[in-house]
C-alpha cells in the first residue's frame, strides 16, 4: 500500500486531512469501490477473484509496461458516500478508471457520476438494467448479465413447464421489481394463456417468510418465479419446504445457483428449482478448469461467484488497457467497444452498442449432494443470446450516444 | 372592588371531591392566606385559579371575566402573577435572564428571532432584582444559587408582568424561621407599594397570623371560615379541625 | 382469501409476535430501569444467532440446539454485564442520551467481531430436534416449530411477570421503572440492580435470537433489523411494559401477516398489492399509536428523570478568542480552493470532502438546535434532510426548476414536512418523541422507497448536477460555505434572541415558562420547523453536490449519524454540534479507507472518545477552560 499520512488538524474545528503528494505514477491505478461491509458473501470472494488476476497480469508484466495498482475502498453501502468515494478515488488517488459497485443504486449514482465527470467506469455486479440501457451512458460499460439477461435466460424453461397459474415472489426493490416486470412481459408475449394468480413483494431482508410461503400456497399456483436471494431466500425455502409449498410446483428462479446464496441452504436446499447460477464443480472448460485450480491453490478454498466477477473484471481492465494503448478516458472508452476479453466463463465481448459484456451464465436445476447444494443438467447460456438486438438496443438507450 | 372572586368552585377526582363549592373573594390590596390541614383542597384550588386544572363547575372571576379552565398563561396575561411551592429558574439561564425572559414574554416579544435576548429589557430587570436584593448575583448562572435566593428571584419573575394578583404556593417552604419572615415581609412591602393583591397558602400559623391581612379556612374540600386573624384563632370549627380539641393557635405557634 | 385462509395467517403472524416479543422484551426492561436507549440491542440478539448456530452445529443433536438455546442466553447475558460494567457504568453521569453514543460504537464492534469470527457467508442452523416437521390445521401445514413459539412467548411472557410481581428483584425493576431516585434513596445499590437488569435484557435477545436458528440464517445483517423492529414494538407497547410489548408484537405481526395474506387486490380502478406495505406498517401503527396513546398501549406518563449529569452553563457570547478562532478557521477555509490548487500538499479532493463536512455542519447544528436548547432529542431528523435533497431533485427531474430555484425551494419542503410531523412531535417528550420522530421519519422512507413512480424508488434521482460554474468543486465549495456559515450564525441568533431564551425556558421547565405567558408547545412547534428548513438546506446541497440521491439519504442510518455527531461534539455546548460534525466526517472518510475492519476501528475511536469526552468534545474542553479560571 501506498505510504499516506493523515494530519487530523482538530485545532481548526473543521479539520481537513490532507495527503500525501502524489507519487511518480510507475503504476496504472483503478479505482475500485464496493460494499465490502455490507455485501461480504459476496466481496470477499470478489476481493480475492481480483487479487488473482492481478497476480497473474502482473506477473506477466502488467500492461503497457506497468503494473496495475488496485486502489479499494469501501462505498458504505451508500450513494452519497460512494460518489464521494469515486471524487476520492479520481482526484486525490489519480486513478485513470473507475470500477465495482454491487448495488444497484450505487451503481447508478457512479454511472451517473463517470458521464458528468467524463471517468471510465467498468461496472462489475449491479444488475439492474439502467444501467446500460435507461441511464447509460458514453463513459459506463458493464461486465456482469444484467436483471433482463438472467430473467431471459430461465425462460425457455418457465415456458417449457407449460404452467397456466404462476406466482411471482420478488424483494420489493428495483432489482426485484423490474426482473418481475420482465418476467411478466415475457410471459404474456411467450404464453398468452397464461395468469398471474399471486405476487407477493416482501421488503428486503425482512420477508414474513412463513407467510408470504403460506399465501402462495393459497393461490394454488403451478409454478413460481421466485427473484429471492440472500437471508429471504434461506427462510422463505425452509419455510416453503416445511409446508410443502414447493411439492409438484415448477418453480423458476433467479441467481439461486450463485454459491453466495445456495451454500447456506445445505440440506434444505430445493432440489428440482431452475435457476441461473455459477456450479463451479461441474463446469470442465480449460478455461475455467485454469481459473479453478489457480484459485484453489492460491486461497485453499473454491471460487464463488464473486470470484468470478472480480477475476474477470481485471482482466477486462487489462484488456482494455492493452487495446487501447493507452490509459486515456476517451482511447478507453473507444478500446472497450467491441473489446473481446476471455475469462473462466470462456470469452465473450462488450457490445459497442449497449456498452454491456455478454459474459453469459450457467442455468441448470438445484441438486443435493452430499448434504450440499449443487446444480445439474447444467448449461452455460451466452449472453448475446438473450440480449436485444443492436438495433432495437438504440431505443433503449436514449441518453447515451 | 375584588380582584378575583371565586364562585360554587367544585372538583372531584374519580367520585372524590377535593373542592366543594369553594366560595370567596379577594379584595384590591389584600394579602389573603388559605390556609387548611392536609388534604383540604388548597392546592387543587390553587391550581384551578392557575389553569393548571379546570373546574367542574363554579366560576372563577377575575375583574369581572371568568377564567375557570383558562391555560395558565391566558391566565398570567390577565396579570396573575405565581410562585410555586419548590421553587426553581430556568436553570441554563443567569439570574437577570431569568427575569428578562418572563419581561420578554409580557411584552410579547417570545417570538422575536434577531435581536439578542440580553439586551431587551435589562433595566427593569435589573429594577426587579433590586426591589428582592437580588441585583449583585444578576449575572451569575441562576442554578448556583441558594434555595432562599431562588425564592427571591422567582419573586422578581413573578412580579414581571406587573400582576394585580400574585398567587403564592407555600412561598416560605424549605426555609428557615428567620429567612421565612424576611421573604413575607418582602412580600408584603411589595404588595402594599404597588397595591397587588396576593393569595397565598401557607403552613406555618405563625407567618399566616403575624401577615395575612384576611384568612379563609379550607377543611375537606369546604370552605369552613373566612375572616380576619383574630376571628379565625377564636373560630370552633377551625379549632376543631386543626387541633380536634380545644387547643388554641397562640399555644400550637409558640 | 378464504376464512381457513386468514385463520391460518393468524397463527403465522402468532409466531412471529413470539419472536418479536422475545427481542422487544430485553430492550423494555433496560430502558424502563436505566433510561439507556440501547442501539447494541440489536447487535445481542445477532450474537445470539451465531452463538446458538455454533452450539447446534458444533455439538449437534438435542443438547447441541436446546441445550445450546439456553447455554446462548446465558452467555449473552453475561456480555451484557461486561458492556454495563466496563463501558456504561463510566457515563452514566454523561449529559442525556449520551450513552446511546456509546452502544452505537459497540454495533460497529460486534458487527465486525461476528464478521471476523464466523465470516461473511450466511450460516442457516439445523431444524429444531423435536420439532423438525409441520402440523396439519385448517387443510394447511404449520411447521410445528412455528406452533413452538407461538407458546413459548406467552410462556416466557408469563415467566416475566412472575419475576416481576413476585420477587423482591422483580418488584425494585418496577419501582425502578416508575421513579429511578426514590430506589436510590432505598438504599439500594443502583449499580447492580442496573447490572444485573442489562444482563436479564441481554439474555433475552440472545434467547431470542438463538431461538431464531431454526427458522432464519445467522447473518450480519440481522443486528440493525432486530433492532429496528425491537424499538417499535417497545414503543408500541409502552416503554417499561412487558405486557405492552407482547401485545403490540401480536398486533404488529398480525397487521404483516394479514397484508401478505391479502395480497394483489383489484379495486377495480386500481389494483394494490398489499403484501408491499409490511415495510411501512409497523411505523404506520406507530405512529397512530403514539398520536391516540402517546405512552404506548400499556405504558405509564413516567415522572421525569432529573438528569444526573452536570448541569448546562449559560450561554454566553462568543469570547474574543473564540471569534478570532472562528475567523481564523473561516479564513482557511475561504482559501481551502487555493490550498487545493497548491501542488504540494493539496489535493482538489480537499474541496470534496469540504463540501460534506460543511453539510454535515449544517444538519447536526438544526439537529443540535432542537436537541440541545430545544430538549427535542430527534430520532428521525433525516427525514428533513432527505425531503430536502428528494425536493430539490424532484423539483429538478420533474419541474425542470433551475438550479438555484430548486436550491431555495427544497428547504421549504423539508420546512412543510417538520410543520406537520412538528406538530404531532412536540405533544410529547422524552423518548416518546424520539420514536414518533422515528416513526415518521421510517414513513417517509418508506414511502420514497415505495413510489417508485415518483421517487425512482430504491434507485432514487440521478442526474442532479449544478450548471456552470457551480460544477466546478471550488465554486460549489465556496456556495456551501457561504451557505454553512449563514445558518450556523443564523441559528445561533435565534439562540440568543428571545426566541431562543423562551425555548430555553419551555425545555427547562415547560411549567414554569407556561406561567410566565409562554406556550411551550408552539415555541417548540415553531423551533422544530426552523430546524427542519435549515436541515433542508443541507438536503438540497446534498443533492447537488453528489450528482444523485436515493432512499439511503432519510434512512435511519443519517438520523443515527446527526446524533452521534451531536453528542461527540457536546450537545450542552454551541460549537459543540459543528466539531461534532467536523470529526465525524473527517473520521469516516479516513477511516473507511484504511482498513479491512473499519467499523470496528470506528466504533473503538467513538469508544476512546466516549470515555476521555463524557460532555462531549467541546464540553470537555469548556469544562476544562472554565477549571483553568478561563471564564474571567
Amino acid at each position: 500500500m501506498r505510504p499516506t499520512h493523515y494530519m487530523l488538524a482538530l485545532a481548526t474545528a473543521l479539520g481537513c486531512a490532507f495527503a500525501a503528494p502524489a507519487f511518480a505514477q510507475d503504476t496504472i491505478k483503478i479505482g475500485e469501490l464496493n460494499s465490502y461491509k455490507a455485501q461480504p458473501a459476496f466481496l470477499e470472494p470478489y476481493k480475492r477473484g481480483m487479487e488473482l488476476a492481478l497476480e497473474e497480469i502482473n506477473g506477466k508484466g502488467g500492461v503497457l509496461g506497468k503494473k496495475i495498482e488496485l486502489i479499494v475502498r469501501d462505498d458504505g453501502a451508500n450513494p452519497g458516500e460512494a460518489v464521494r468515494v469515486a471524487e476520492e478515488l479520481v482526484t486525490r488517488e489519480g486513478v485513470v478508471m473507475l470500477t465495482g459497485t454491487f448495488l444497484s443504486n450505487i451503481g447508478l449514482a457512479v454511472t451517473n457520476f463517470a458521464g458528468q465527470k467524463k471517468v471510465f467506469f467498468l461496472a462489475s455486479e449491479p444488475l439492474t438494467d439502467k444501467i446500460t440501457w435507461a441511464d447509460g451512458n458514453k463513459y459506463t460499460y458493464r461486465l456482469r448479465a444484467s436483471t433482463y439477461m438472467q430473467t431471459a435466460m430461465l425462460m425457455p424453461a418457465a415456458i417449457a413447464a407449460n404452467a397456466k397459474r404462476w406466482a411471482i415472489v420478488y424483494p420489493n426493490y428495483e432489482y426485484g421489481q423490474s426482473a418481475a416486470a420482465t418476467f411478466k412481459d415475457m410471459l404474456k408475449k411467450a404464453q398468452p394463456g397464461a395468469e398471474i394468480v399471486t405476487e407477493q413483494a416482501p421488503p428486503i431482508g425482512k420477508i414474513e417468510a412463513g407467510a408470504v410461503a403460506q399465501a402462495i400456497d393459497d393461490a394454488k399456483p403451478d409454478a413460481i418465479f421466485n427473484v429471492l436471494f440472500g437471508a429471504d431466500l434461506t427462510k422463505f425455502v425452509r419455510e416453503g419446504n416445511t409446508r410443502g409449498v414447493f411439492k409438484n410446483r415448477t418453480v423458476v428462479s433467479l441467481l439461486s445457483g450463485e454459491p453466495e446464496y445456495l451454500d447456506p441452504l445445505g440440506e434444505e436446499t430445493p432440489v428440482g428449482w431452475i435457476a441461473t447460477g455459477y456450479p463451479w464443480d461441474k463446469i470442465k472448460t480449460p478455461d475455467h478448469v485454469a481459473f479453478l485450480t489457480a484459485y484453489q491453490k492460491k486461497f485453499n478454498d473454491y471460487p464463488r461467484l464473486g470470484s468470478i466477477v472480480g477475476y474477470t473484471t481485471i482482466k477486462s481492465i487489462a484488456a482494455g488497457l492493452a487495446a487501447a494503448k493507452s490509459t486515456d478516458t476517451e482511447k478507453l472508452v473507444e478500446a472497450f467497444k467491441g473489446l473481446s476479453v476471455t475469462g473462466p466463463f470462456g470469452t465473450f465481448t462488450y457490445r459497442a452498442s449497449d456498452h454491456q459484456a455478454t459474459m453469459g451464465a450457467y442455468v441448470g436445476k438445484l441438486a443435493l449432494e452430499k448434504g450440499k447444494g449443487t446444480m445439474i443438467d447444467v448449461k452455460y447460456v451466452d449472453g448475446a443470446s438473450v440480449l436485444p438486438s443492436d438495433a432495437d438496443t438504440k431505443k433503449l438507450r436514449p441518453s447515451a450516444d | 372592588m375584588s380582584v378575583l372572586e371565586l364562585r360554587g368552585l367544585t372538583k372531584s377526582f374519580g367520585g372524590v371531591h377535593a373542592v366543594r363549592d369553594v366560595s370567596f373573594e379577594i379584595g384590591a390590596g389584600e394579602f389573603l392566606a388559605m390556609i387548611g390541614p392536609n388534604g383540604a383542597g388548597k392546592s387543587t384550588c390553587f391550581n384551578m385559579i392557575n389553569g393548571q386544572l379546570a373546574p367542574d363547575s363554579g366560576d372563577i372571576l377575575c375583574d369581572g371575566k371568568n377564567i375557570a379552565g383558562l391555560a395558565p398563561r391566558d391566565i398570567w396575561r390577565l396579570g396573575v402573577g405565581r410562585t410555586f411551592q419548590v421553587a426553581a429558574t430556568f436553570g441554563s439561564m443567569t439570574v437577570i435572564e431569568n427575569v428578562q425572559t418572563a419581561l420578554i414574554s409580557h411584552a410579547r416579544e417570545s417570538y422575536r428571532l434577531w435581536r439578542p435576548a440580553a439586551s431587551r429589557h435589562r433595566t427593569r430587570a435589573l429594577e426587579l432584582l433590586r426591589q428582592v436584593n437580588m441585583q449583585d448575583a444578576a449575572d451569575r448562572p441562576s442554578r448556583e444559587l441558594a434555595y432562599g435566593d431562588v425564592k427571591r428571584v422567582e419573586l422578581a419573575i413573578a412580579l414581571a408582568n406587573d400582576p394585580k394578583l400574585l398567587l403564592m404556593d407555600e412561598p416560605t417552604a424549605g426555609m428557615g424561621a428567620s429567612e421565612r419572615h424576611g421573604l413575607i415581609e418582602l412580600v408584603k412591602r411589595l404588595v402594599v407599594e404597588r397595591g397587588i393583591s396576593v393569595l397565598f397558602t401557607e403552613h406555618s400559623m405563625d407567618v399566616v397570623f403575624a401577615f395575612a391581612d384576611r384568612i379563609v379556612v379550607l377543611a375537606r374540600g369546604r370552605l369552613i371560615a373566612d375572616g380576619d386573624a383574630a376571628s379565625i384563632r377564636d373560630n370552633v370549627q377551625v379549632r376543631e379541625v386543626y387541633f380536634g380539641t380545644g387547643k388554641t393557635f397562640a399555644g400550637a405557634s409558640a | 382469501m378464504t376464512l381457513n385462509a386468514f385463520l391460518f395467517q393468524i397463527l403465522n403472524g402468532l409466531s412471529a409476535a413470539s419472536g418479536l416479543f422475545l427481542i422487544a422484551a430485553g430492550l423494555s426492561l433496560i430502558f424502563g430501569v436505566t433510561r439507556i436507549v440501547n442501539l447494541a440491542h440489536g447487535s445481542l440478539y445477532m450474537l445470539g444467532t451465531y452463538i446458538a448456530y455454533t452450539f447446534a452445529t458444533k455439538i449437534g443433536g438435542v443438547t447441541g440446539f436446546w441445550g445450546g438455546i439456553v447455554a446462548t442466553a446465558l452467555i449473552v447475558g453475561v456480555i451484557g454485564a461486561l458492556i454495563e460494567i466496563v463501558l456504561l457504568r463510566r457515563i452514566y453521569r454523561a449529559p442525556e442520551l449520551f450513552q446511546l453514543l456509546a452502544t452505537f460504537a459497540l454495533v460497529l464492534v460486534i458487527n465486525d467481531a461476528a464478521l471476523w469470527l464466523w465470516g461473511p457467508a450466511d450460516l442457516l442452523g439445523p431444524r429444531a430436534p423435536g420439532f423438525r416437521g409441520a402440523i396439519e390445521i385448517l387443510g394447511r401445514r404449520l411447521p410445528s416449530y412455528d406452533l413452538f413459539l407461538i407458546v413459548i412467548g406467552p410462556l416466557v411472557l408469563l415467566a416475566l411477570h412472575l419475576t416481576l410481581s413476585r420477587t423482591r428483584f422483580g418488584r425494585l425493576i418496577r419501582a425502578a421503572t416508575q421513579d429511578r431516585e426514590m430506589v436510590g434513596a432505598l438504599g439500594v445499590n443502583q449499580a447492580v440492580l442496573f447490572t444485573s437488569v442489562f444482563a436479564l435484557g441481554a439474555a433475552l435477545a440472545g434467547l431470542g435470537g438463538a431461538l431464531q436458528i431454526a427458522r432464519e440464517p445467522a447473518n450480519l445483517a440481522t443486528d440493525l433489523i432486530a433492532l429496528g423492529d425491537a424499538f417499535v414494538v417497545v414503543v408500541v407497547g409502552g416503554m417499561g411494559s412487558i405486557p405492552g410489548a407482547y401485545l403490540a408484537a401480536v398486533i404488529i405481526a398480525e397487521v404483516k401477516a394479514l397484508c401478505v395474506g391479502i395480497g394483489v387486490v383489484d379495486f377495480g380502478f386500481v389494483t394494490i398489492n398489499f403484501s408491499k406495505f409490511t415495510l411501512v406498517a409497523e411505523f404506520l401503527v406507530m405512529a397512530i399509536v403514539l398520536i391516540a396513546r402517546p405512552y404506548g398501549l400499556l405504558g405509564k406518563a413516567q415522572g421525569a428523570v432529573r438528569s444526573i449529569a452536570e448541569p448546562e452553563e449559560p450561554i454566553r457570547p462568543a469570547t474574543p478568542l473564540l471569534k478570532a478562532l472562528g475567523a481564523v478557521v473561516l479564513v482557511l477555509l475561504v482559501c481551502l480552493p487555493l490550498l487545493a490548487q497548491s501542488t504540494y500538499f493539496g489535493s482538489p479532493y480537499l474541496l470534496v470532502l469540504g463540501i460534506d463536512v460543511l453539510i454535515a455542519i449544517i444538519f447536526a447544528a438544526s439537529l443540535h438546535f432542537i436537541m440541545g436548547p430545544g430538549g427535542m432529542h430527534s430520532f428521525g431528523h433525516a427525514a428533513y434532510f432527505g425531503l430536502g435533497a428528494y425536493g430539490a431533485a424532484l423539483l429538478v427531474k420533474w419541474l425542470a426548476l433551475p438550479f438555484g430555484a430548486a436550491l431555495v425551494a427544497a428547504p421549504l419542503l423539508a420546512l412543510a414536512g417538520a410543520l406537520l410531523f412538528g406538530w404531532f412531535a412536540v405533544r410529547l417528550s422524552g423518548v416518546y418523541l424520539a420514536m414518533l420522530t422515528l416513526a415518521f421519519a421510517q414513513i417517509v422512507w418508506a414511502a420514497v422507497f415505495q413510489w417508485e413512480g415518483f421517487t425512482g424508488g430504491s434507485n432514487g434521482v440521478i442526474g442532479v448536477w449544478p450548471p456552470p460554474p457551480f460544477d466546478k468543486s471550488w465554486v460549489y465549495f465556496l456556495l456551501t460555505l457561504v451557505l454553512a456559515v449563514a445558518a450556523v450564525l443564523l441559528l445561533r441568533r435565534v439562540l440568543f434572541a428571545p426566541f431562543g431564551y423562551a425555548m430555553r425556558a419551555g425545555r427547562d421547565s415547560a411549567l414554569r415558562a407556561e406561567a410566565i405567558g409562554i406556550d411551550v408547545k408552539r415555541v417548540h412547534w415553531l423551533g422544530f420547523a426552523i430546524a427542519g428548513l435549515i436541515c433542508g438546506v443541507a438536503g438540497g446541497l446534498f443533492a447537488f453536490a453528489k450528482g444523485s440521491i436515493s432512499p439511503e439519504t432519510i434512512h435511519i442510518n443519517r438520523s443515527i449519524d446527526g446524533l452521534v455527531m451531536v453528542l461527540l461534539g457536546g450537545v450542552q455546548t454551541l460549537t459543540g454540534p459543528i466539531v461534532g460534525a467536523s470529526v465525524f466526517a473527517v473520521l469516516q472518510d479516513t477511516v473507511m479507507r484504511q482498513t479491512e475492519y473499519w467499523r470496528a476501528l470506528m466504533g473503538a475511536i467513538i469508544l476512546v472518545l466516549v470515555l476521555a469526552f463524557p460532555q462531549g468534545i467541546v464540553g470537555a474542553f469548556a469544562a476544562l477552560w472554565r477549571k483553568a479560571g478561563g471564564r474571567t
